[in-house]
């Protein structure tokens, strides 16, 4: 019969239609400014500096080595290298950046950053509403705008940073144990040294 | 499927005077290819598309690759007659040297042709043309009568690479605009630095576009 | 018009061009031309087709390209083969996850790298869920074409919302995923990931019976699509068209089945081909498509084994393949996706080319316009199913 078609999808239609009333399946609109939706952890934005402690400027892990600044596909990151150097997270010695900007507008949420990165300086962020309206100079963010703690990373991927915390954690241990046996090597060379000169010392004495 | 050297083999029967040359690849893909001359080059795609056996109706992937001029150093044994002095007497002696020799490779346009047998479900056969050189005789055969697949694929050859395919039915640029003047994808365009720019951290792009205002600002002023 | 300048009679020399055919226009004589697009809202984009008009009938048409014309090729030649990935979702940006498959394959051949078990189930998982929203959401557009304001394709981008879901969750963006490696993929997915991904291969079943129920009966559409925008099987071939366009017009081609790539020759699925190669043919080629990529879909979903998501001697950034060439390709859900990759040994490539499916399959656009009314001109443009990242590049 001519117009089966046409009436069957229109049955589809009107079940769709009666359906929204009681299945959430079917409806699937959010009210968004009013309504929020909560998006998946792995969900990213664009990067942010991990930094610990309390102090931003001293606990910032990026020791400036410009790895993601080369790898950046759009060429977004903009990184100073500092002239001395302070002591990162292990105490040991490092460069860090006296400027660091990203330019969101030209971002494009690769990650590629965070995956090359090999201090888990630089993860990817989870807001979005950036906008502003100074085109340029807004969206251009230093290193103290991107500067965000630990624990707000802990907060928006916990899964993820809590597995960088222990890679870090056992890296740190690792280093530790071996400051650890470096200084007991020297003392023992040192106490080595000392026996010597003073098994040696009463032969000398003797003669 | 045949073996390049029997596919070149079995060109050279078909199509005498083809100029078929094997050009090996030496990645992990190992896919060779065939060089083959421009003069006769419609042939022997007539007979790759018709040959009972290869069959390859489906021109997949159209392609132009620029290689500049470049200087190869070579190490060439030299055979020399050297004046040498043995036991006292003079005597000469031919004398094996090696010796590094600088040859100038002049460069060319190159088009790449993917084949593939939609019949026979085979492939790829890739076959490779080149032009004389990258200036003046950038001319080669368009092979569209025999594959319409490849009529935008060489346009967009000739429109970013430069290369002439004579033959074309229709050889207008495809993604640049009719006015352009330069060949965007060879190896030696210049960007134009006269494009809208946004400030990034990296002023470079900035700096170039303000000396390229500022020239053109004196340019006016000079008229 | 400039695009007008050389006519096809200059083309009558080439014995054997497979030419579109020349239509006279009827009575006095008199063309209109019409420039469609590049800002129209049927032309996916801003793409443009200069029609050549006898009164409604299409008596000419020529498509104008570059609108959106970035030289992503000439961009790869600058950044290193990892850089290059992100920028790969962006070309069809519907199906990054394909274009990011094609990508990694080409240079997996170049550099000699194996991909693990797991991996290559995660691949075909991910490429088969691309296809199904596809195609889904192409369907609705072609209805929207058809005056189907928005019922069809808002149920598809329902649908769609779901896949792009399970796509955030494992790799954290829904269009622009930036998800395989050379020699496996970036993430491993959590055993929840998998298993909400068969709840949502299983619900799909029941909304590709909906949309059919929706749409394949129906007389309207059956009336504008059945006839119309033929494309022959010769045709199809010589003109390299690929994917569905090539199978609706019988062409017996799927690189899956061809090259056995991946590990695709382990399931089983048919391959549907159509016997007219018109408009509704091409819907019908989809909608089956899209029922044998869900019992891929079920199959891979039932046996994903464990172990590594990388091959242990790939590294991902400072990759420098030796000097040589390598073609890969894919069958993307618009056809066949190339990438043709020259390396001299440096890190980034020396030539970097993409065979993008949608473009090469618009060669054969005026062929399937000529006769047509204009409104047919842009049901047979949807029915191509092009997306302009792409076609542009």
């Amino acid at each position: 019969m001519l117009g089966e078609g046409i009436i069957k999808g229109l049955l589809e239609t009107a079940r769709n239609f009666v359906g929204s009333y009681v299945s959430k399946e079917r409806l699937t609109t959010v009210q968004y400014p009013e309504e929020r939706w909560e998006a998946p952890e792995a969900s990213r934005t664009f990067p942010f500096l991990v930094y610990d402690g309390d102090e931003w400027l001293a606990g910032l892990r990026c020791t400036s080595c410009q790895i993601c600044e080369k790898e950046c596909p759009p060429k977004c990151i903009y990184i100073e290298k500092s002239a001395d150097k302070k002591p990162d997270a292990v105490g040991k010695m490092q460069f860090y950046p006296t400027r660091f900007d990203i330019d969101i507008s030209v971002c494009m949420s690769c990650q590629i950053c965070v995956e090359v990165c090999p201090f888990d300086s630089i993860k990817m962020d989870r807001i979005f509403e950036l906008s502003t309206d100074d085109r340029f100079e807004g969206l251009i963010l230093d290193r103290q705008k991107l500067a965000k703690s630990n624990s707000y990373y802990h907060q928006i991927h916990p899964t993820e940073a809590a597995e960088v915390d222990a890679a870090l954690a056992s890296e740190r241990a690792a280093a530790a144990a071996k400051a650890k046996a470096a200084a007991e090597a020297v003392a023992a060379k040192a106490a080595a040294a000392k026996a010597a000169a003073e098994n040696a010392a009463p032969a000398g004495g003797g003669a | 499927m045949k073996t390049i050297e029997e596919i070149q083999a079995a060109i050279e029967a078909a199509v005498p005077g083809g100029e078929v040359t094997i050009v090996m690849n030496p990645s992990p893909a190992a896919q060779h290819s065939l060089l083959v001359g421009a003069g006769k080059a419609v042939a022997v795609a007539k007979f790759l598309r018709d040959d009972a056996e290869l069959a390859l109706d489906f021109c997949s992937n159209v392609t132009g690759v620029d290689w500049l001029d470049r200087e190869i150093a070579e190490k060439v044994k030299v055979t020399k007659t050297v004046t040498k002095t043995v036991d006292g007497v003079e005597q000469q002696v031919e004398e094996t040297v090696e010796e590094t020799v600088k040859r100038a490779v002049p460069g060319y346009l190159e088009c790449v042709y993917h084949l593939y047998s939609v019949a026979k479900k085979h492939g790829p056969v890739v076959i490779r043309m080149r032009t004389a050189n990258r200036s003046d005789m950038v001319e080669l055969p368009s092979l569209t009568p025999i594959w319409r697949g490849a009529e935008f694929q060489e346009r967009e050859v000739f429109d970013l690479y430069g290369i002439v395919f004579t033959g074309h039915p229709d050889l207008r640029r495809i993604l640049m605009w009719d006015e352009f003047k330069d060949h965007p994808m060879r190896k030696d365009y210049v960007l134009p630095d006269d494009f809208e720019y946004e400030p990034t951290p990296h002023d470079d792009v900035l700096k170039r576009a303000e000396a390229h205002r500022a020239d053109v600002a004196q340019e006016g002023a000079a008229q | 018009m400039s695009s007008w300048t050389l006519q096809q009679s200059t083309n009558e020399h080439l014995a054997g061009w497979n030419r579109p055919q020349v239509i006279k226009p009827e009575g006095d004589g008199e063309v209109l031309e019409v420039s469609m697009g590049p800002h129209h809202p049927s032309t996916h984009g801003v793409f443009r087709m200069d029609v050549k008009l006898d009164g409604e009938k299409v008596i000419g048409l020529k498509p104008v390209f570059g609108y959106l014309h970035r030289n992503h090729e000439q961009l790869g030649e600058k950044l290193s083969y990892l850089a290059i990935m992100p920028y790969t979702d962006r070309l069809d940006y519907f199906c990054s996850l394909s274009n990011n498959w094609g990508y990694a394959m080409a240079v997996e051949k170049l550099a000699g790298l194996e991909v693990p078990e797991r991996a290559d189930h995660l691949r075909v998982i991910l490429a088969e869920l691309t296809r199904f929203q596809n195609h889904a959401s192409w369907i609705g557009f072609l209805a929207q074409e058809m005056g189907a304001s928005g019922t069809p394709l808002m149920y598809a981008f329902r649908e769609r919302e779901k896949i792009l879901d399970l796509f955030e969750e494992l790799t954290g963006s829904r269009m622009m995923c930036n998800y395989m490696r050379f020699g496996g993929c970036r993430v491993d997915p959590t055993a929840e990931w998998l298993s909400e991904t068969r709840k949502v291969v299983q619900g799909l079943h029941k909304f590709v019976d909906e949309f059919e129920n929706l749409l394949t009966g129906n007389e309207i559409l059956m009336s504008r699509t059945q006839g119309v925008g033929v494309l022959s099987h010769d045709l199809a071939v010589n003109a390299s068209v690929s994917g569905p366009m090539a199978r609706a017009s019988g062409v017996n081609y799927d690189i899956r089945k061809v090259d056995h790539y991946g590990i695709y020759d382990r399931f089983n699925f048919r391959v549907p081909l159509g016997e007219h190669g018109d408009i509704y043919d091409r819907y019908m080629v989809r909608v089956l498509e899209i029922r044998e990529s869900l019992s891929i879909l079920e199959q891979a979903l039932k046996s994903v084994p464990g172990g590594p998501i990388l091959d242990p001697k790939a590294k991902s950034r400072g990759i420098r393949p030796k000097a040589g060439e390598a073609y890969g390709r894919i069958e993307a859900p618009k056809g066949e996706l190339g990438f043709y990759l020259i390396s001299d040994g440096a890190g980034s490539p020396y030539r970097y080319r993409i065979r993008p499916p949608s473009f090469i399959n618009l060669t054969v656009l005026e062929d399937m316009c000529l006769g047509h009314n204009v409104a047919d001109a842009i049901l047979i443009l949807g029915s191509v199913d092009i997306v302009l990242g792409e076609v542009d590049r």
